[in-house]
């Protein structure tokens, strides 16, 4: 099959690191290549030295056979390489056209933009490949997902034959991710190249034609996806054997620990986001909560931890109600939480790991006593847990900004887990973790449900659900569409009871199928 | 970890290199200015070094000048170690000072010992209720403290001439209020200078600020709600009182400042009395990088230019506004100095890709 692109022994190292030694890497025309390793590996550092944001410090590009060097973004365009990254670079009160077009626009009479005429082009090209846009939509008033299908336009608009994706399904539901794979197979056919950077191996068996595997800035090979598994390539990634599902104990359930009455809320632009939500979780049991995002976890979490308002209902923590009591009481009866979002929730980045690892009990004994800090106290804590939880960092003294995202994530954990507690309250605990912090993560917390912790676990991945919770209740619209037993739950039944059909209609719809 | 110590003096290294570095430029573009309109700069400074540390009063005077903006300075930085700009450090001064007057005027009776802390006392007291007001708006309801301390600062100037030339006017032409009691004025220590006790008040206010945020679980608080307000929520902080009290804190010490001018300077409010102090602290604040120890020797700097300015253009012609346009250059190089980080970092790129 004809090569569209090769990067022979490419080098590149930063002060201190090498990210890439002597990485090897090649594409071929009409095929999907996965590039997987963990964070670090050097994915991202290859990707961008191909796309001209790096100058390699050794190696080779060879595009259609011919050697090249990329000096810069424009250079890559030029050459037909596009990348979709990670976040994207979309100006959102602009149209979906005047983003796609924008520093390409055609003009009229050589001073006016042609709307009409871009508005048509986009049009053509999103029927061409089957990405459904609407041209003339706004990037603020669109999904994620298809302002992610307008990323991959404004590439295919400056014709790219090599789309680069970097992590592209982290921002989607399960059904975004299917359509997402609908596009790539059409690409695919119409003869383009596509690379699929991620670290979720079920994606890479899902589409990929071939996978080459990144480890500690080296290539460690590249295996057709027909001749390899899942649990072949995590050992690759990681270097030893890895559980792709942690084992889990029989439960010892207990008391009931948390429960919930009819508990509704409202989200921040007021609308109701809570309707009337009942559930308990028993000592012993990890519930795990299923849906798209924005279907009310984020406020059903915020309701429990003290930082949002309920409007009606009640909820209690071993018999004494805690609704609407402020986060600081709540946490007082020790209940734990992992926040969704790490930057924004979970860390100070501006502080030190050590002042990072006391936030929450940090006015008490002993890190605190009688208003004054007792640093000794603080610094003791952080090398404690910094050796519990194998988090890397070259001192405790080292702000939380710089560390990497598993790092980060670690602090976080090590703090919420490392005190004696009975609800957890966990929110996405792993989501751009790579498999070896994953699989960490997974222990700690299956560890504290062996204990005898109620675990309330909110998480967009639903194998990251299915394989740690005992019950599975799934949310949709502000509602418990229905609680599944982890024996009876099905990714099928789950992802249908996702778009709000019931559970017992989700069940006959299978039957039927 | 062993070499902490050690680490901390290249990190206040690396932290004072670049205001250091914003003041030599901004001396530099003075030395341009006076080419410029013919004038010898070497004389120039000269005399403004003369100035400012010639002789023990000169040092004394720079260091009385210096006096409230060491407290101002810290007033900027307190509050924006929450995360607040509190542009109305200029009014709580003001209201400050007019409460130090009346209570060091009108409160008899008392020995010093008690009525001079009674005196800043109130002095702190009302510029910290003023500040708080901003302070508990944006905590209750969102609305933006730089807005609302600006207007504030517009209120407190209206309300203090009023009262200066409505209620408590002594006789005279300019509209002052009466001297304050011997019992509540600072003592002046230095011969021939009007430098005070307020100096060192302000020392202590430093040092206290310093431990408040570094060594107390107070500064831990103010400071997280000041980094990520919705992290210290999640940690259970109180962030709205958090605001309240770093605003409150913020205006006591411009309170204070102001109280040092009345009980030490001027003996009696003068209506017009502060040439900015309390705006100059926003710039003592940046070029000191919101820090006690960096406020201390920038609102010297600023001190000094303003002192010396005066005996510079006394013996050279050149106008005190070269001292002004140094100060406003200086600051202007250190809000710069996001542009010289980014000049760095892509110089430090570019090298790396080499």
């Amino acid at each position: 099959m004809e090569q569209i692109l090769e990067m022979v022994n490419i080098v590149k190292t930063f002060p201190g690191v090498v990210a890439n030694n002597k990485v090897s890497f090649e594409v071929r025309k009409r095929e999907i290549h996965a590039l997987v390793g963990e964070n670090g590996a050097g994915k991202t550092t290859l990707m961008n030295i191909l796309y001209g944001l790096y100058k390699p410090d050794g190696g080779d590009i060879i595009i259609a056979g011919e050697k090249t060097s990329i000096d810069s973004p424009i250079v890559a365009i030029e050459k037909g390489i596009g990348l979709v990254a990670q976040h994207f670079m979309l100006i959102e009160p602009l149209t979906v056209a005047e983003n796609i077009i924008l520093g390409l626009e055609t003009r009229k009479n050589k001073i006016f933009t042609d709307m009409r005429k871009a508005n048509q082009k986009v049009k053509e090209l999103s029927e061409l490949y089957g990405l459904e846009v609407d041209p003339t939509a706004r990037i603020m008033d669109i999904s994620v997902g298809v302002q992610q299908r307008v990323e991959i336009l404004k590439i295919l608009y400056r014709e790219a034959q090599i789309l680069i994706l970097d992590e592209p399904t982290a921002v989607l539901t399960p059904q975004e991710t299917k359509e997402l794979y609908k596009v790539l197979f059409s690409l695919k056919e119409m003869g383009k190249s596509v690379v699929f950077i991620t670290h979720k191996l079920n994606e890479v068996m899902d589409i990929s034609d071939r996978v080459t595997v990144l480890r500690g800035g080296k290539a460690i090979g590249t295996v057709n996806t027909s001749e390899t598994d899942a649990t072949q390539l995590a050992s690759m990634m990681v270097g030893r054997e890895v559980l792709m599902r942690v084992k889990k104990e029989g439960k010892k359930l207990g008391e009931a620990v948390l429960e919930l009455r009819k508990v509704s809320a409202v989200d921040s632009r007021k609308l109701p986001a809570l309707k009337n939500v009942s559930l308990e979780i028993r000592a012993g049991e990890i519930l795990g909560i299923a849906g798209v995002q924005g279907n009310g976890q984020t406020e059903l979490v915020e309701v429990l931890t003290g930082l949002r308002k309920a409007t009606s209902g009640e909820v209690m923590l071993k018999g004494d109600s805690i609704i609407n009591k402020n986060s600081r009481s709540i946490r007082e009866l020790r209940v734990a939480h992992i926040p969704e979002d790490r930057n924004k929730r979970g860390l100070i980045l501006d502080y030190d790991v050590a002042d990072n690892l006391i936030l929450g009990p940090h006015y008490k004994p002993p890190f605190t006593y009688r208003g004054k800090r007792n640093l000794q106290n603080v610094w003791q804590n952080a090398r404690n847990l910094i050796a519990e939880f194998d988090i890397r960092t070259p001192s405790y003294d080292t702000k939380a900004e710089t560390l990497s995202g598993g790092n980060q994530q670690k602090i976080v954990v090590a703090r919420e887990l490392g005190g004696d507690i009975s609800l957890l309250v966990v929110s996405q605990p792993t989501r751009g973790l790579d498999i070896g912090t994953i699989e960490f993560i997974h222990k700690r917390i299956l560890e504290l449900r062996d204990k005898g912790v109620a675990i309330l676990l909110v998480s967009a991945e639903l194998t990251e659900i299915m394989s740690l919770s005992d019950r599975i209740a799934v949310m949709y619209d502000g509602n418990i569409v229905g609680i599944l037993q982890d024996e009876e739950a099905k990714e099928e039944q789950i992802g249908m009871m996702m778009t709000g059909i019931s559970k017992v209609d989700a069940l006959r719809g299978e039957e039927s199928d | 970890m062993t070499n902490t110590r050690k680490g901390k003096c290249a990190k206040y290294f690396e932290v004072a290199l670049y205001p250091v570095i914003a003041t030599c430029l901004a001396l530099l573009v003075g030395v341009i200015i006076m080419l410029v309109t013919g004038h010898n700069p070497v004389d120039a400074y000269l005399a403004l070094f003369e100035g400012a540390f010639g002789s023990s009063v000169a040092i004394a005077e720079t260091l009385s000048r210096s006096t409230p903006l060491f407290l101002t300075g810290l007033a900027v930085a307190f509050a924006f170690k929450c995360g607040l700009f509190n542009i109305g450090v200029e009014g709580q001064l003001h209201v400050g000072a007019m409460a130090a007057a009346v209570v060091g005027c009108y409160l008899t009776g008392l020995p010093a010992i008690a009525h001079i802390p009674l005196t800043l006392l109130a002095a702190a007291v009302v510029a910290g209720i003023w500040a708080g007001v901003p302070g508990y708006l944006k905590a209750r309801f969102r609305t933006h403290e730089v807005i609302n301390t600006i207007m504030m600062n517009h209120i407190a100037i209206a309300l203090v001439s009023y009262l200066v030339v409505h209620v408590f006017r002594a006789p005279g032409v300019i509209p002052r209020t009466s001297t304050i009691l011997p019992s509540a004025q600072l003592y002046r220590f230095i011969e021939f200078s009007r430098l005070n006790i307020g100096l060192f008040m302000a020392m202590i206010a430093l040092y206290l600020i310093y431990y408040l945020l570094w060594k107390t679980n107070v500064g831990y608080e103010i400071r997280a709600v000041g980094h990520n307000d919705k992290a210290a929520e999640c940690a259970g902080i109180n962030v709205k009182r958090n605001i309240v009290m770093a605003m409150v804190i913020s205006g006591m010490l411009g309170g204070l400042a102001g109280a040092e001018r009345i009980m030490g300077l001027h003996l009696s409010f003068i209506q017009g009395f502060s040439p900015g102090y309390g705006f100059e602290g926003i710039a003592v604040a940046l070029l000191g990088r919101n820090h006690p120890l960096g406020i201390l020797f920038s609102a010297i700097l600023f001190g000094a230019l303003a002192n010396g300015g005066f005996r510079m253009s006394m013996a050279t012609a050149v106008p005190t506004d070269l001292a002004t346009v140094i100060q406003a250059v200086v600051v202007f190089f250190v809000a710069a100095e996001q542009l010289a980080k980014l000049f760095i970092k892509r110089r430090k790129k570019g090298r790396l890709a080499e």
